[in-house]
């Protein structure tokens, strides 16, 4: 009987939830790396023993733990991200220049073919790479030579927070800068250009169609069709039938186009979720009501998903990384929020309940299914 | 010997007690004792000192016999006491606040 594994980052460590097919009784291991904050927890697609997390805190800095026996047991890796070359700079708050400094590891993407192949994504923003399972990083600086100089933080710090790697072709890589944009190199990360027409910025940007500056939330694609993305911008859900060469909104009839994860069901291409925030000024869900809105058409039409969920007095947010989907046939649906709450839905989102309701603030939830 | 003393959560990640004990070579400086630490617990480097420049990480503070040390030079040697291993070497995360 197949499995699954909810891998789950917070401000106070990880957690890992387990169950069987039913999605319906749980046991809850941890925390691991108690007391640290867990931005991101994923395991390989190759080797799904093989998990790494970024543990860290203000403290103490960035460490990066790895298991081979499915979280059971832990080693620190490399926590060396040294910037390659001349080290550049970037815009400031105040216009002024400033020199890249690291800061944190966001995100963690294992490589879909080799075990020992990992990408992490950083603060101040750059893209490392392991090719021995985290023992050593290197960056690949040509992303930072995409216009890097008029890159800015936003208020959350300038982080690279998404990596896709195309399943069919290894060398074409995605990733998403908070307050820059998406990016796409077809070479393994050696060249890189923006991949951001099409979007627009009223609000936050002179120019709403600049090539830069975009406040991309995060990116999506189903293995199966890799040409087709999926966005989460600050506000608009987008999408890109061209790999990311033009890009369309697809908001149609949602509450509030603000939010801040978007993924795409197991099985179903055109089927994806979101979960609408009220504003960038106001980041809980629209009239204090949790609701997951499905697309069943891969975007414009949305239908708000609430069994299950709090429909009053509900003020929490769900982060860029903390939602997830596992691969069984009835596809299960994860959120983790900013309350503490991980909820699960075993028929695609139809119903829903909360696995814990009391973890500390949730950052990242991953999912494995294991045979 | 020279005895340091960690914070909870570097004793958690290099799995140590409260307090653990260096060899250091004359002359004993902050530098000479965090190198030998970073060297005997590997798992500790980026923690107390920037992986990338080698300055103090901004919450971490050196204190020994009654003395806050954070602002002293790294290569200035550390009080006799200390040197001596009468005393720790205090590791500590800065407080909070709130």
């Amino acid at each position: 009987m197949a499995t699954v594994r909810v891998l789950v980052g917070t401000r106070k460590g990880a957690f890992i939830l387990t169950s069987d097919e039913a999605r319906q009784a749980w046991k809850v291991s941890g925390p691991f790396f108690a007391g640290w904050e867990i931005y991101h927890i994923k395991g390989s697609t190759v080797d799904p023993d093989r998990i790494y997390a970024s543990q860290s805190t203000e403290w103490f800095g960035q460490l990066i733990q790895r298991s081979d026996d499915g979280g059971a047991t832990w080693t620190p890796v490399s926590n060396e991200f040294a910037y390659e070359g001349v080290l550049g700079t970037h815009q400031w708050y105040d216009g002024a220049q400033h020199p890249w400094e690291f800061k944190r590891v966001w995100v963690l993407e294992p490589s879909p073919i080799d075990a020992e192949v990992v990408y992490a994504g950083v603060e101040d923003a750059a893209l490392f790479r392991s090719d021995d399972g985290g023992q050593s990083w290197r960056e690949l600086p040509a992303l930072r030579k995409a216009k890097g100089s008029l890159w800015q933080p936003g208020a959350g710090g300038m982080c690279l927070h998404s990596i896709l790697i195309d399943p069919t072709d290894p060398e074409r890589l995605f990733t998403a800068i908070s307050a820059a944009g998406a990016f796409r190199s077809d070479d393994g990360g050696q060249s890189w250009r923006p991949a951001t027409h099409g979007l627009k910025s009223n609000w936050e940007l002179p120019d709403p169609e600049a090539e830069i500056g975009h406040c991309v939330h995060s990116i999506t694609m189903h293995p199966s069709r890799p040409q087709v993305l999926f966005m989460q911008k600050h506000w608009d859900v987008m999408r890109s039938d061209d790999a990311g060469e033009n890009w369309y909104e697809i908001s149609g009839n949602l509450p509030s186009d603000f939010g801040f994860p978007i993924v795409v069901h197991a099985h179903e291409p055109e089927t994806i979720y979101v979960v609408p925030i009220k504003s960038d000024s106001e980041h809980y869900p629209p009239e204090g009501r949790l609701r997951v809105y499905r697309s069943r058409t891969g975007g414009n039409e949305w239908e708000a998903l609430t069994d299950g969920l709090p429909q009053a007095h509900c003020y929490v947010n769900v982060l860029r990384s903390a939602m997830a989907v596992d691969a069984l046939d009835s596809c299960g649906v994860y959120f983790g929020t900013t309350g503490g709450q991980v909820y699960v839905s075993p028929d695609s989102g139809d119903h829903w309940t909360a696995i814990v309701q009391h973890l500390p603030p949730v950052l990242s939830v991953e999912v494995q299914t294991l045979p | 010997m020279i005895r340091v003393v960690l914070p909870h959560h570097l004793r958690t990640l290099a799995n140590v007690g409260k307090e653990i004990e260096l060899e250091v070579s004359e002359p004993v400086t902050l530098a000479a004792v965090l190198d030998a630490l970073e060297a005997a617990h590997p798992m500790l480097r980026g923690t107390i000192r920037n992986r990338n420049t080698g300055r103090r990480r901004s919450l971490i503070r050196f204190f020994a016999c009654g003395q806050d040390l954070s602002h002293e030079s790294p290569d200035a040697p550390l009080p006799a006491a200390v040197a001596s291993g009468a005393e720790p070497l205090l590791i500590v995360g800065a407080m909070a606040g709130g």
